[in-house]
């Protein structure tokens, strides 16, 4: 055997190593990658020695849901059980998360139905008849009544809707009460009912480590000013990484808040967390090292790509936001919000952390039509922005799977559609505030305000389903640590230069052209990664 | 530099538009048999005022406000209140008291542009809360009207060359004004102000809307 032969095995042998299950390396004779890129799925072909990262393979939903929930809410953590704290004729407020959690929305019944059924119905038998369901929806946009209906299901939705089943409205002044402040000034006013209700049971779905405990209820119920005092640039870049609650200044903030809260409040907190069954079935191959492949699963990845290359693109969104998550509940724990969010942070790291050793030079990620905020609507150019360098960089433990001033590939159509009725505030921000600059901290002093009073985003948001005028600057700060630790970002895949400009990035026809981009400017021998989206994965760097 | 909020009224802050008023006059025409053709004319009036809105805002006023040639002025403020009691309040826009409020803590000026008649409308006004209006006058002669409008009537272009002139005159700026309105018709009022956006649109409005990315607001 020749010396070179034999090296080019040993390296072969060596990239085939596997570190971790999540953990794959490109060989030569690896199959391509499938990406998604919008409302597309592309395939490609990476080059050799690309480390991908897979999601975790889901943990066994437990048997019986039914029985977990009743199970934590009679055993729950440092107060009494739920059925000693109820007394006839007290007033009692339900707070859910709204339709940002999960994503994709998850199949019927939605886990809040099934905590929900059992809740009202230990409610009712104790004799407690004063009870109000609001959603937590901050200044996310306010659910529709087929979301409302769909979530909590037909019948509590006919018993409690519109009355007692509604939106929170962090712009109606009557229904707002202020609680306080922390000693570092930072404000809180909460939804009324809640705050002066004999107790207040929140409903979490977690979905990745930045979700539930103080942020229920200090964010979910809270109005404008309150949430600027933390949603800005600075907390953001201090944020390392907003996923990694012990690393996170957002949730230092807010855990300060929900001090101020546990002390006002009587909150029962019931928390969930799920697994990443993000599909199965005709889709589960989305999730799955595509060197596992079997022809059926080729075959359907094909008709998949076929069926969709046939489809105009609304069509194509329309197909992918019918397709519900097939998660599956992990754990449920209810009682105090402190101890009850570390056992479900604990079960969700369990679930999504990713032994990762070395950062990377260049990070590549599809960015698939699935975000907080675009759920069954557009994924505008500034959700875009958020997913790449807001939710899929900040994907990590301890330091960045990118090293600082490496090139983060995003690849996406960047088109330059935008949802009226879902975000309105967007479009101005997009075509008004970021020609002139891209400075967070700039936005947040000259206009953020303006925004956040102009009167025809608060009716739309308060009488329509539009995200508050402030909204689209969060999504700028969100990107704000990935955006100062990035030394370039490429859209790859970009159908037009306007978009990817308007952003700062860089644009690049697909992703051969963008990774030999990145190579020019990190270096012929930079180490790549790619995150294999869809992804619900905490890179736990060592 | 000081800001406005100019309004539309009709359809834009309430429900009612100009012909619910001319059938309320019509209604309490004096004497049953006058009243009731005075209905009867104005109902088979409606097919032809529609197409005229369609077709020009100012052939519309012409035909329109003929309909009250005759009519005379004690009249028309002796049944203004009723007016404003039995067809304007209740039809008032639950989302329009939101807006005006939230407009007005804003330091916004807030002045309705509006092309019903100033007396059918003052009740309206002080209901609102807004002491700066401008409407359409009729022209009368000895107390009856012509079924003429004294210049300049608020239509379409008119109410932005007014607004101008008023921006100019009051020291506002109109980059920083707001400016809402229901009907195409109105589109030169949106196109002078910095923060246009359209109110429960007609068909037309809403996809003029949708094309310059204004917001369209739903305050019923």
């Amino acid at each position: 055997m020749k010396p070179e032969t034999s090296n080019v095995k040993l390296m072969a042998l060596q990239l085939r190593r596997k570190t971790h299950e999540s953990v794959v390396y490109i060989d030569r004779d690896s199959a391509p990658r499938i990406m998604p890129s919008g409302e597309d799925f592309i395939l490609e072909d990476l080059p050799i020695g690309t480390r991908v990262l897979y999601p975790n393979a889901p943990i066994k939903g437990l048997p019986n849901r039914e029985a977990a929930i009743r199970y934590a809410l009679n055993h729950p953590h440092e107060c009494d059980p739920l059925f000693a704290q109820l007394e006839p004729g007290m007033r009692v407020t339900i707070a859910v998360d709204d339709i940002s959690l999960p994503l994709p929305p998850m199949a019927t019944p939605d886990i809040r139905q099934s905590v929900l059924e059992i809740v009202l119905d230990m409610l009712s038998g104790h004799g407690v008849d004063d009870v109000h369901i609001i959603i937590a929806n901050s200044l996310h946009r306010k659910m529709t009544e087929w979301e409302m209906k769909r979530m909590v299901g037909s019948k509590i939705f006919d018993e409690y809707y519109p009355d007692r089943y509604y939106n929170h409205d962090a712009e109606w002044a009557d229904g707002l009460i202020k609680l306080g402040e922390t000693k570092h000034k930072e404000p809180l006013t909460l939804n009324r009912r809640a705050a002066e209700s004999d107790l207040l049971i929140y409903v979490n779905i977690n979905l990745v480590p930045m979700d539930g405990g103080h942020k229920s209820v200090a964010v979910g119920l809270c109005d404008y000013e309150s949430l600027r005092a933390h949603h800005e640039p600075q907390t953001i870049r201090d944020s390392d990484s907003y996923m990694d609650p012990a690393r996170s200044e957002l949730n230092h903030k807010v855990h300060r808040l929900g001090k101020i809260v546990d002390e006002q409040l009587n909150v029962f907190h019931i928390e969930t967390a799920i697994n990443n069954r993000m599909y199965k079935g005709d889709m589960d191959f989305l999730l799955r090292n595509e060197d596992d492949f079997t022809a059926f699963d080729r075959m359907k990845f094909e008709a998949m790509r076929y069926t969709m290359s046939k489809m105009p693109r609304p069509a194509r969104r329309k197909l992918l936001h019918s397709r519900p998550a097939q998660y599956e509940m992990i754990a449920c724990h209810a009682g105090k919000t402190e101890p009850v969010h570390e056992k479900i942070i604990a079960k969700a790291f369990d679930q999504y952390a990713i032994p990762v050793r070395g950062q990377c030079d260049i990070l590549i990620t599809g960015i698939p039509d699935i975000s907080p905020y675009n759920v069954y609507s557009i994924l505008n150019p500034l959700l875009v922005q958020v997913m790449g360098l807001g939710y899929h960089f900040n994907f990590y433990r301890n330091k960045p799977l990118l090293k600082k001033g490496g090139v983060l590939i995003v690849h996406h159509p960047c088109y330059d559609e935008f949802d009226h009725k879902f975000h309105p505030s967007y479009i101005e921000f997009f075509n008004r505030l970021l020609p002139e600059t891209r400075d967070a901290f700039v936005l947040r002093d000259k206009y953020e305000q303006e925004f956040a009073n102009n009167p025809s985003y608060i009716e739309m948001y308060r009488r329509g389903n539009a995200y508050h005028g402030a909204h689209p600057f969060f999504m700028w700060y969100w990107g704000e640590n990935g955006r100062q630790h990035v030394g370039k970002v490429i859209a790859a895949g970009a159908e037009n230069a306007h978009v990817p400009a308007m952003l700062g990035w860089d644009r690049a026809d697909n992703l051969t052209e963008a990774i030999a981009m990145a190579r020019s400017f990190m270096g012929s021998s930079a180490e790549i990664t790619m995150l294999h989206q869809p992804i619900i994965g905490i890179a736990d760097m060592e | 530099m000081a800001a406005a909020a100019f309004y539309d009224l009709e359809g834009t802050l309430v429900s009612t538009n100009l012909v619910h008023t001319l059938g309320f006059y019509a209604r309490n025409e004096p004497g049953l048999l006058r009243s009731l053709k005075k209905s009867a004319s104005t109902l088979l009036s409606l097919p032809m005022f529609a197409i005229t809105d369609q077709y020009s805002r100012k052939v519309f006023n012409d035909l329109y406000f003929k309909r009250y040639k005759g009519v005379k002025e004690d009249r028309l403020r002796f049944l203004a209140d009723d007016l404003f009691f039995s067809v304007l309040k209740p039809a008032v826009f639950p989302g329009a008291y939101e807006l005006l409020e939230k407009s007005r803590s804003l330091g916004l000026r807030q002045v309705v542009v509006t092309g019903a008649l100033d007396v059918s409308v003052k009740p309206l006004m002080e209901h609102l809360g807004i002491q700066e209006y401008v409407a359409n006058r009729l022209e009368f002669v000895n107390g009856v009207a012509t079924g003429r409008l004294l210049p300049p009537v608020m239509a379409a272009a008119t109410k932005a060359s007014w607004i101008r002139v008023y921006a100019e005159r009051e020291g506002l700026s109109l980059s920083d004004s707001y400016a809402y309105t229901d009907s195409m018709s109105d589109l030169p009022m949106l196109s002078i102000v910095g923060h246009p956006a359209a109110i429960n649109p007609d068909m037309r409005l809403r996809q003029t809307a949708l094309h310059h990315d204004w917001p369209i607001l739903n305050l019923k």
